[in-house]
């Protein structure tokens, strides 16, 4: 009783948004919704999951397998949408090394994936640099900005860091916007070169696929890697404690510098991926939107777990292009789904540990 | 020029004023930076909109414009007070307990579910605020000011100067400043701290949704997305005053809105909104605790 009476409520609040109609509807649908979740739940809880042995070094090989064939299988729209899920990853992969690993809330991403595609987008159409000789360049200068926001971010905790980071992101934002002379503000900057190898010009889209693929590998391999050592480890005990990872040892200003240069060096990457693919780059794909998006793929996999981190990727990329009729409520169900996920499974969908 | 500005400054900061009180009332309490409640002042700026649309299609406002005025006040606060009051208990009450970063991921999902909620509901254009009120100008000294903005600051600091005596004098004011100094010490002297919570929750709401009512009327125009740029603005304000404080509250509210006005026409307006986020971060670089706010363990 208690239940309907807040649904009642909640759909009495929406009325002057909806309308009495709208909220009338409401209220039937929450009903009706929770009357079938209820039903579910009493047909389907007695049935005790059996564990699975899951198989996590054959289950990734099928799945890198599986990425290389891909192209093969799919329309070529398709394989752009892949593309783009190969550039998440990265992104999702270095903001993973800061929130996941170390824990510390970045909301500022999309600033050093706006400095990679900015820098790369400006290296080859300003000074006529080819992909592969501004990439360094790209990779140096936004590994760079993560090091200068980590003075600020050394001196602050938990939520005064992530607004801090979202202030730098919005700095970052309005910076690339007004600077007119250079960026050239809100128009963007278009034709951006795709990048070569052996003279060979990547711009067939199946090509492109297997180039951010390659990226990704050497990406996931890499920060895998570090994950194991003794760094990843610094990183873990100072989201775990910091207090207590300082008292063992563990330079953690040194450690969080890392964090943050490393993250951003990823985040350099997929924007300067993503500036070669799409040839055009313009503020409005660098706001604060996008870093909570990758936020949230990280968080819906599984913080600080690499294979979640890709799970959460694709999750979030493929589910408006699959539910496309759906396209208005994409960003509804978000922040349900966020609030959800935060009460009923704060570990995400692959739990670590 | 110069005084003109300064009023320009004194109407915004009010309104900063007022959401950042929200923001520091509830992080008093619970240590959230409540992220949605920028979303809340936006929805106070619908709700305005949308009882003053009914009261005219009613008739009231022709019969009578301060009742009709009143009336949406009134009824903006109450359900905007009601939606602060469900999110609470929605999506961060289930949270109390949990490491500190879930109830904020939590509140980022509640900011874009309410941006989009809204944003579905009552389309993504520009609302217009019915044109229902006579705006009169006053000169004086070379400054001319709107009947509006005397009237948003005046309600600024009525509001503020009520809060204060709320907070202070009354037995749940008294509450509340116990909560927000030991929760535990709190409940065991038989203060339920689950109210307590919720009329933080409701009260800053409330201001919040006078904030949006005013901005509605200041500017006109409302947008589903302006609850995101308001919202760090105010917290900017509250963390300038010191986060916590509610006197820091007010005067970190009044003091960046007379940075931003003087930084657009002196500096650039281009960067209007940089202003505060760079305030924001120097503030917590050089002095964390803000203007008047007192260092603690869990503060920066």
């Amino acid at each position: 009783m208690k239940k309907v009476l807040f649904m009642f409520w909640c759909a009495l609040l929406s009325m002057p948004f909806m309308g009495i109609k709208g909220g009338a509807y409401l209220f039937v649908g929450i009903c009706v919704s929770y009357g079938v979740y209820v039903l579910l739940a009493h047909l389907f809880g007695k049935i005790k999951k059996p564990a699975i042995p899951v198989n996590t070094k054959l289950l990734s090989t099928a799945f890198i397998a599986f990425a290389f064939i891909l192209p093969f299988l799919i329309k070529d729209y398709y394989t752009d949408v892949a593309i783009l899920v190969c550039i998440y990853i990265i992104l999702a992969l270095g903001v993973n090394i800061v929130v996941g690993f170390s824990g510390l809330l970045h909301l500022g991403f999309a600033a050093f994936y706006g400095i990679g595609a900015y820098s790369n987008a400006l290296l080859t159409t300003h000074f006529g640099l080819g992909f592969w000789s501004a990439l360094p360049l790209t990779l140096l200068f936004t590994s760079m900005a993560g090091l200068l926001l980590a003075f600020p971010a050394l001196r602050l905790k938990g939520d005064y860091l992530a607004i801090v980071t979202l202030g730098f992101g919005e700095i970052i934002r309005l910076v690339l916007n007004n600077w007119d002379s250079v960026t050239r503000g809100p128009n963007g900057i278009s034709n951006i070169p795709s990048p070569f190898i052996l003279g060979f010009e990547i711009s067939n889209l199946m090509y492109y696929y297997y180039l951010v693929l390659g990226f990704v590998l050497i990406a996931a391999f890499i920060v895998k890697r570090v994950y194991h050592s003794r760094t990843g480890r610094a990183w873990l005990s100072i989201r775990e404690d910091e207090t207590a990872a300082e008292a063992m040892g563990i330079n953690t200003r040194k450690y969080k510098f890392m964090a943050l240069s490393f993250g951003a060096f990823w985040a350099g990457l997929a924007g300067a991926l993503f500036a070669s693919k799409m040839h055009f780059v313009s503020p409005e794909s660098f706001s604060f939107m996008e870093s909570v998006f990758v936020v949230c793929m990280i968080i819906l996999g599984g913080l600080g777990s690499i294979p979640g981190v890709i799970l959460g990727s694709l999750i979030l990329v493929l589910l408006p292009e699959v539910l496309r009729d759906f396209q208005l409520y994409r960003m509804l169900a978000l922040g349900v789904g966020l609030v959800l996920m935060m009460i009923f499974r704060p570990q995400g969908l692959i739990r670590k540990n | 020029m110069f005084l003109q500005q300064i009023i320009n400054g004194l109407t915004v900061g009010g309104v900063y004023a007022l959401i950042a009180l929200g923001y520091t009332l509830v992080y008093g309490i619970l240590e959230l930076i409540n992220f949605a409640h920028g979303e809340i002042y936006m929805i106070g700026a619908y709700l305005g909109i949308i009882f003053l649309g009914i009261f005219t299609a009613a008739g009231l406002t022709q019969y009578s414009l301060f009742l009709s005025l009143f009336l949406t006040f009134v009824m903006s606060v109450i359900v905007c007070s009601a939606y602060g009051f469900t999110v609470e208990k929605l999506a961060y009450k289930p949270l109390r307990n949990a490491p500190r970063l879930n109830p904020l991921i939590s509140a980022i999902g509640v900011s874009i579910f309410l941006q989009n909620y809204v944003m579905l509901t009552q389309g993504a254009t520009d609302k217009v605020f019915p044109h229902v009120i006579p705006v009169t100008t006053v000169e004086f000294l070379n400054v001319t000011m709107t009947s509006l903005q005397i009237f948003i600051i005046i309600a600024s600091l009525l509001l503020m100067a009520g809060l204060h005596l709320f907070i202070m004098k009354t037995k749940t004011g008294k509450a509340m400043r116990a909560v927000a100094q030991d929760k535990t010490m709190a409940s065991l002297l038989g203060i339920n701290i689950d109210r307590i919570i919720s009329v933080t929750f409701i009260v800053g709401s409330g201001l919040a949704a006078v904030a949006g009512l005013m901005v509605a009327m200041y500017y006109g125009l409302v947008n589903y997305s302006i609850g995101y740029i308001a919202g760090i603005k105010a917290f900017t304000a509250a963390v300038l005053g010191g986060i916590g404080s509610i006197p820091g509250a007010m005067v970190g509210g009044l003091v960046l809105g007379l940075i931003e006005s003087l930084g657009a026409s002196y500096l650039s307006s281009e960067y209007k909104d940089a202003y505060a986020f760079i305030v924001l971060i120097l503030i917590l670089l050089v002095k964390p605790t803000g203007l008047l706010g007192k260092s603690g363990e869990n503060r920066p």
